[in-house]
């Protein structure tokens, strides 16, 4: 009875990690209450992660001793974790795509060598609805939506009786409606006893769904208070240690000439299914227009079609007075196309060095006769570091590089030639605030130096912040614009589930 | 021409046709098993050089001194031939981590050598090649109706058609040690936090695997044949190869594909002796055009198994 009434399920006392000369985790504690979500917070490598590896039997403490159900727990391996009741999903699903729900859900559970298929799908169905998950057990995972895979996650953790569920950063692959979802289903599974460690650096998604936060910074506590006690400016404070500042953005230059126009673009996915349907959009000098929408209604096939490496259709797309709908990626860039990429490892070659990195979309320019003019490569990259405050050296490879420089190369490198355009999509999905806030100051200057630029992002609040306009974009159509002050998020969100301005017409 | 089109050449050609193709199924099956567990075994070609090697061996060794199942003996002898030559290529490929290029073709060098060296060894060199009685085939259905000599085959071969793909199907799809392969073969740390072990699954794969490699090429000796010659394979290995990305690692597609080679093969073979005026390398090699054309057109944008050539181990 005694430890049926205890009230941690974990506790991590005093845990040092050292990976070479940094220091992790400096004396961390953690104690998580039985039935509470419970946000682990900081910004990207205040070690959030490398803790929760660390109860997930991914890493070991150097020092340090954790707890579960007030027994110390020695785990040397996840097959350890799961034993002690503690399940992990992370942003890189352990899922085997070509294989069905079930087959991932009962892998390493097969009591006998002959698996009843049937069955098998039964008890997995049974699982789901015990604990509100729904989902089909006979899907195949590669043809399941990024939040129903991770409902596949967290059943599979909870069909290994996790009692403990760490979800890092689980909403930085979701939409806001799967997101909205998720928290439905951790409420449900919160009042089935389940405790959740939650990893985020999101203070909003913080501030709804936790009980209690702990706050890390540079590896040590800074932080530890109940959710209700405490609002989005304390956290921010504590994740980074002092006061943040939005991106603020200076009034709209006045209209400046049309830079990018778009006139009813058609283009098909991969798979030949029709993903733009006739797109217009035009953005002027001096301005920022978000393209609002939920992932995959054609902002990628854009995207792509803008920046010289997709397949258009019908419909025609011109920058300034140039015709770019078919052009090859170097004729866009040559027509003033400056383009940062959805996915930034993307947008470098990851073995490359910084310098290289730095050069690689202008090589002609940097040529000494027929050889590169390494010298010069060195000092371009020098300078570049030094503008963009790039953590890292000239030699460095890009692999290396957190995501947040990673991201300010590809900047460096876009901005430093002053395009007349500029293709922005996701620019700051998983950064931190600070890496965000950067981003973020960096396109607003470029606004007042007359840049157009477009910003495709799936983060509203980025998007409102931002946009001197917003276009929706509901299954390649153009849902509606509004300007920036119009903007509310009900009006947004209904155009981007596709109901067509006409019915806004009536309050605006 | 209308020779073609006569029930006799339908008749010889469908015989010949399941006759080619099991080699075929066999390594297929080896390789389709090894693959869906991460690792591409190029030693396949070796696997089977030495499975014919072996068994013609052990077989003729075994029917000199008089023992009865002397054929049996020697399919089993192939067999324990192609088990080791997968335990091999496990200790490179998922023990070592070794690049799984490298170490296959180094285990078909091997295979090759090993083989040729021990049949020197054994036989010498005579002016007669050594031969042992090989398997009889089976007719079920007698052989005088034209379904009847279609169906007069070796019992292997019935073993490939009506066990060995419906099994591997079964092994695959609906068993414990087919889903921890087809898991550790996609995404082994899924598999490893799950309490799957990665290596020993991946072993289990290759040595089963080189099993039926071996039986493939111990077909060739001790029934198509009853000899054992240097070219006996004949690069049967490099075709099964293709013939697992032409299937998309999926056993029945694999068979179809194995009858498809050995449907063209049976083909060219008669038209050799139609006394087309052609010369007799083009039809020697419209088998492996037609493989490479299907390979062009079912092999595009096929969906390699997650962990393909990656040796796994934990960080």
């Amino acid at each position: 009875m005694e430890t049926r009434s205890y009230p941690y399920a974990i506790e991590m006392r005093g845990i040092v990690k050292r990976f070479g000369p940094t220091l992790a985790g400096d004396h961390v504690d953690l104690a998580v209450r039985k039935g509470d979500v419970h946000a682990l917070l900081g910004e990207n490598g205040a070690g959030k992660s490398t803790l929760m590896r660390i109860l997930y039997g991914l890493y070991h403490a150097d020092s340090g001793e954790i707890l579960v159900d007030g027994r110390p727990a020695v785990i040397r391996s996840p097959k350890d974790a799961i034993a002690h009741g503690i399940g992990m999903v992370t942003q890189h699903f352990a899922l085997a795509s070509p294989l069905t729900v079930t087959e991932n859900i009962i892998l390493g559970r097969t009591p006998n060598f002959r698996i009843d298929m049937d069955a098998a799908h039964a008890q997995v169905q049974a699982a789901a609805g015990r604990y509100g998950l729904e989902i089909n057990p006979r899907a195949v995972i590669g043809d399941l939506a990024v939040g129903q895979r991770q409902r596949v996650e967290i059943l599979k953790a909870l069909y290994r009786e996790a009692r403990v569920l760490i979800l890092d950063e689980p909403t930085a692959v979701l939409t806001p409606q799967e997101t909205h979802q998720l928290f439905t289903e951790l409420r449900r599974l919160q009042q089935q006893g389940l405790s959740v460690i939650f990893i985020s650096h999101k203070l909003h998604e913080v501030m709804a769904i936790t009980n209690r936060i702990t706050v890390l910074r540079h590896g040590r506590v800074a932080g530890n208070v109940e959710t209700r006690g405490t609002d989005e400016r304390a956290l921010a404070q504590m994740m980074v240690g002092r006061v943040t500042r939005p991106a603020v953005k200076p009034p709209a230059v006045e209209e400046g000439d049309p830079m990018l126009r778009i006139a009813d673009l058609h283009a098909a996915d991969a798979k030949g299914v029709p993903a733009l349907q006739g797109v217009n959009l035009t953005v002027r000098a001096g301005e920022i227009v978000g393209l609002a929408g939920v992932s995959g209604n054609g902002q990628s096939e854009l995207a792509h079609i803008l920046s010289g490496t997709g397949e258009a259709g019908r419909g025609a797309v011109r920058v300034g007075e140039k015709e770019i709908t078919h052009a090859d990626a170097r004729a866009v860039m040559a027509a003033g196309v400056g383009r940062i990429p959805e996915d930034r490892h993307a947008g470098v070659v990851g073995d490359l060095s910084v310098e290289q990195n730095l050069v690689l979309e202008h090589l002609d320019d940097f040529r000494r006769g027929g050889m590169l003019d390494h010298k010069r490569i060195r000092s371009h990259a020098r300078a570049l570091i030094d503008a963009y405050q790039i953590k890292a050296a000239p030699g460095d490879r890009i692999r290396t590089l957190s995501g947040g420089n990673m991201q300010k190369v590809i900047l460096a490198r876009v901005l430093e030639r002053a395009p007349a355009v500029i293709i922005v999509a996701q620019p700051t999905r998983g950064l931190d605030i600070g890496a965000t806030e950067y981003v973020r100051r960096k396109l607003v200057e470029q606004r007042s130096r007359g840049a157009a630029i477009l910003l495709i992002s799936e983060d509203l609040d980025e998007i409102m912040e931002l946009s001197d306009r917003i276009a929706v974009i509901y299954e390649g159509r153009i849902m509606g614009e509004l300007t920036g002050a119009e903007a509310t998020t009900e009006r947004l969100g209904l155009l981007m589930s596709g109901v067509a301005h006409a019915a806004l017409g009536a309050e605006a | 021409m209308s020779d073609i089109f006569s029930l006799t050449f339908l008749v010889g050609l469908l015989s010949a046709t399941l006759r080619v193709a099991t080699p075929l199924v066999y390594g297929a099956m080896g390789e389709i098993i090894s693959e869906r567990g991460g690792v591409l075994n190029l030693g396949i070609e070796g696997t089977m050089f030495l499975g014919a090697f072996t068994g013609f061996a052990a077989a003729a060794a075994l029917s000199n001194a008089g023992v009865a199942g002397y054929l049996w003996l020697g399919l089993a002898a192939a067999i324990l031939a192609g088990m080791i030559m997968g335990a091999l290529m496990g200790l490179f490929a998922v023990t070592l981590g070794v690049n799984q290029h490298v170490s296959g073709l180094g285990i078909t060098l091997l295979c090759t050598g090993l083989a040729l060296f021990g049949f020197r060894l054994i036989f010498g060199e005579s002016d007669v090649l050594p031969k042992v009685t090989p398997f009889a085939q089976i007719a079920p259905l007698g052989a005088t109706s034209p379904a009847g000599v279609v169906l007069e085959q070796y019992l292997l071969t019935y073993i490939a058609f009506l066990v060995v793909v419906p099994v591997s199907w079964w092994l695959i799809y609906r068993t414990r040690f087919g889903l921890n392969l087809r898991a550790v073969g996609e995404n082994p740390e899924a598999a490893d936090a799950s309490g799957v072990s990665v290596a020993r699954t991946r072993y289990a794969s290759l040595v089963l695997g080189g099993a039926l490699m071996a039986v493939g090429g111990a077909f060739l000796s001790l029934a198509q044949l009853g000899a054992f010659t240097p070219g006996i394979v004949a690069g049967r290995g490099w075709v099964c190869i293709a013939l697992v990305i032409f299937a998309r690692w999926h056993p029945v597609r694999g068979m179809w594909g194995a009858l498809l080679f050995g449907g063209v093969f049976a083909l060219q073979l008669r038209l050799q002796t139609l006394g087309l005026e052609l010369p007799y390398e083009l039809f020697l090699a419209l088998p492996y055009l037609v493989t490479i054309l299907a390979l062009a057109l079912a092999g595009r944008n096929v969906a390699y198994p997650g962990a393909y050539l990656k040796p796994y181990h934990r960080e």
